[in-house]
């Protein structure tokens, strides 16, 4: 890692009331409402991560930022300047890496330099770069030959060549397995905090946004819209199993209504979000916390059979909830 | 066949004398089948010639005696290599590889005499012998050799102007959506024309048959690749398009850096699809209208009935078939390199 690149690259990027339809796609007719009056702003060289259940329109915003949809109203804007189009000042990386099959990994790293039609001026770059992901020694090979890791850090490399102002990150870590997928975290905040490029990631993971961000943007669906934001206000490097860290997981599993399946089954499912629609806030919650451990044993055996129906107060018992830290940030 | 059959005896027996020769290198197993590749091609050429000098008492001297040298210099080709093989790796490997078919080839030769000359099972002067196509090889080589020119002349240029224009009208119609509001239909009505149908009005339209020839070539390619092409264009996955925009391509870099080179496993097959065409049209073509080239040769050669000739003119046909194809198949593995281990090829 070169330490000539650590000045903020990173540029603002203020969303504006930005509302984006499509199609239903049962009913021609009709339209799903993907964004409605989404408004966010990022600061130079700060990373926030957007969390949220599938369908809140996460990946909508972040193909809007990037330009490649246009929003039905609202305004986006890069420091100065509104965003229309595509453009390498935007950086997009999705879950699939979606490198170029047909070129070797030096080839798809300096797709950008020619894409810009600057190969020749920074030619030098690219080693550089090949070398800050720690490739330099597959340059040659050709991507189906790398592993999931690999090729997601080529993707990244290939989209921070263009030292973009705004790196807007599509779930990338996603498909990765759990321990590449936090070595791989450790790699883009390394990346981040080498250039600071304003990072906009969208994640499944709550772990990894608590992790790696700012500020994580709590969205909701139908209509997809911003619920609440999260300071995340822990030293880096941050210790994913410190009391602070599982407190805020907790916390932002509540606010997702997960709070009952989070304990033992990360992964948000279709019968979960119902459940959760009348779950009750926090607060209610507390005074079952001296008897907290037998609970939870007792829910994991009596759940996993039943459908979620049993009282609600025993899905929300949560490890470690310290009575007096309910929420870090509002 | 009687004498096939009693010879097939034989290398089982010299290889166990090879055996005992060689039995402190390797296992037995392995060198046995060592000299039984090794002695192969010397032993179906040697079983060729005598078959050869067996039945052609009766036949012109000239004839007989080319074939004889052809057989010799199998054997002694064989025979050289054997040796050679034994401090040359690669040429081991690929003598290892060969040898089998090619002397399966030499039998099949063998066989191919007995039942022409030897029993004279097969009807004359349409089924020469080995001998006699040889000869006439040998004997018509300069007219043989104008012949392939001209074809090669004529294949080129009606497949390289096919081709060039199929890649236009393929990545227009695939990647520009008013190319193929108008380009699709016509592509479909007029493409599945066999280009040959189109050689009488070819024959009216031009001026000279060569110029109609190399145009309908041309037409014959035109189809399979501009249809795969198209295909391969407007397939190309929306994510790489994607990617590419954001990386700050412009819509030449989508096309011919993104689009194009995903869209060359699909054009590939429509480059062989239209080699395939394109050597049914030249023969077609050559046979009613141009006055040179193999088929045209293989035509006038029948005409006179002189059959050793058409097989003549066959034979060089398929050696240069199948050149050309394997140069199209090297061509693809090299612009095609990145799919290696991905498919089978």
């Amino acid at each position: 890692m070169s330490a000539s690149v650590a000045t903020t690259e990173g540029s603002s990027l203020r969303i504006l009331g930005v509302s984006k339809d499509f199609p239903a796609p049962d009913n021609p007719l009709a339209r799903v409402l993907a964004l409605n009056a989404v408004s966010l702003s990022l600061a130079a060289g700060e990373l926030v991560s957007i969390v949220g259940p599938s369908g809140c329109g996460k990946s909508t915003l972040l193909r809007v930022i990037a330009g490649l949809d246009s929003p039905n109203s609202g305004e986006l804007w890069i420091g100065d300047e509104p965003i229309s189009g595509p453009n390498a000042e935007r950086g997009l990386v999705f879950q699939d890496p979606n490198l170029f099959p047909w070129l070797t990994v030096r080839r798809n790293i300096q797709a950008g330099l020619v894409a810009r039609g600057v190969l020749q001026e920074k030619r030098h770059e690219v080693d550089e770069f090949m070398r800050l992901v720690g490739l330099a020694a597959f340059a040659n090979a050709f991507p189906h030959h790398l592993s999931g890791g690999m090729a997601q850090r080529v993707a990244l490399a290939r989209a921070l060549i263009n030292h973009p102002k705004v790196l807007l990150l599509d779930e990338p870590l996603g498909a990765l397995d759990a321990f590449t997928r936090m070595r791989m975290q450790d790699e883009v905040l390394r990346l981040w905090q080498a250039r600071r490029t304003t990072m906009l990631l969208v994640t499944h993971d709550i772990d990894e946004a608590i992790y790696m961000s700012d500020r994580i943007v709590i969205m909701t669906p139908s209509p997809g819209r911003i619920d609440q934001t999260i300071v995340v206000a822990l030293d880096r490097p941050r210790q994913r199993s410190s009391p602070e860290f599982l407190r805020l997981r907790a916390d932002i599993l509540e606010q997702l209504h997960f709070a009952g399946n989070a304990i033992r089954d990360r992964s948000p499912g279709v019968g979960d979000s119902s459940s959760g629609e009348n779950q009750k806030p926090p607060q209610d919650a507390k005074p079952e916390e001296p008897d907290l451990a037998p609970q939870y044993t007792e829910s994991r055996t009596v759940r996993s059979p039943a459908p979620p129906s049993e009282p609600l107060d025993a899905q929300v018992a949560i490890i470690g909830r310290d009575p007096a830290g309910s929420s870090l940030g509002g | 066949m009687n004498t096939s059959v009693q010879q097939t005896h034989e290398p089982v027996q010299m290889s166990e004398e090879k055996v005992a020769r060689a039995g402190s290198i390797g296992s037995p197993a392995a060198s046995r089948a060592r000299a039984r590749t090794l002695l192969a091609i010397p032993v179906a050429a040697s079983v060729a010639l005598a078959v050869h000098l067996g039945v052609s008492k009766n036949q012109p001297l000239p004839e007989t005696h080319s074939y004889s040298v052809f057989l010799g210099i199998i054997l002694g080709s064989a025979g050289v290599a054997a040796v050679a093989q034994s401090f040359w790796s690669h040429l081991r490997r690929w003598m290892r590889h060969m040898c089998p078919i090619i002397a399966a080839a030499v039998w099949l030769l063998c066989f191919w005499e007995v039942i022409t000359s030897g029993l004279r099972l097969l009807p004359l002067p349409y089924f020469p012998s080995p001998a006699a196509v040889v000869q006439s090889l040998i004997d018509d080589r300069r007219m043989l050799f104008d012949s392939t020119c001209n074809s090669l002349i004529l294949l080129l240029s009606g497949y390289l102007l096919g081709l060039a224009v199929a890649l236009v009208t393929g990545v227009s119609i695939g990647w520009f959506n008013q190319a193929r509001y108008w380009g699709m239909p016509l592509l479909k009505v007029v493409g599945p024309i066999p280009a040959t149908a189109w050689i009488p009005l070819a024959m009216v339209l031009s001026p000279a048959p060569r110029f109609s020839a190399v145009g309908i070539i041309a037409l014959a390619v035109w189809f399979p690749v501009t249809m795969l092409t198209a295909s391969g264009i407007s397939n190309t996955r929306a994510s790489y398009l994607d990617v590419a925009r954001t990386l700050g391509g412009g819509r030449t870099y989508l096309i011919f850096r993104v689009a194009i080179p995903g869209a060359m496993p699909s054009i590939f097959i429509g480059l062989f699809m239209g080699l395939g065409a394109a050597f049914l049209t030249l023969v077609v073509a050559e046979t009613v209208g141009v006055k040179s080239g193999l088929g045209w040769y293989v035509a006038w050669a029948q005409g006179w009935a002189e059959y050793g000739k058409v097989y003549a003119a066959l034979v060089i046909m398929a050696a240069f078939f199948s050149t050309i194809m394997t140069l199209l198949f090297k061509v693809r593995d090299r612009v095609l390199v990145w799919q290696k281990g991905v498919i089978k090829w």
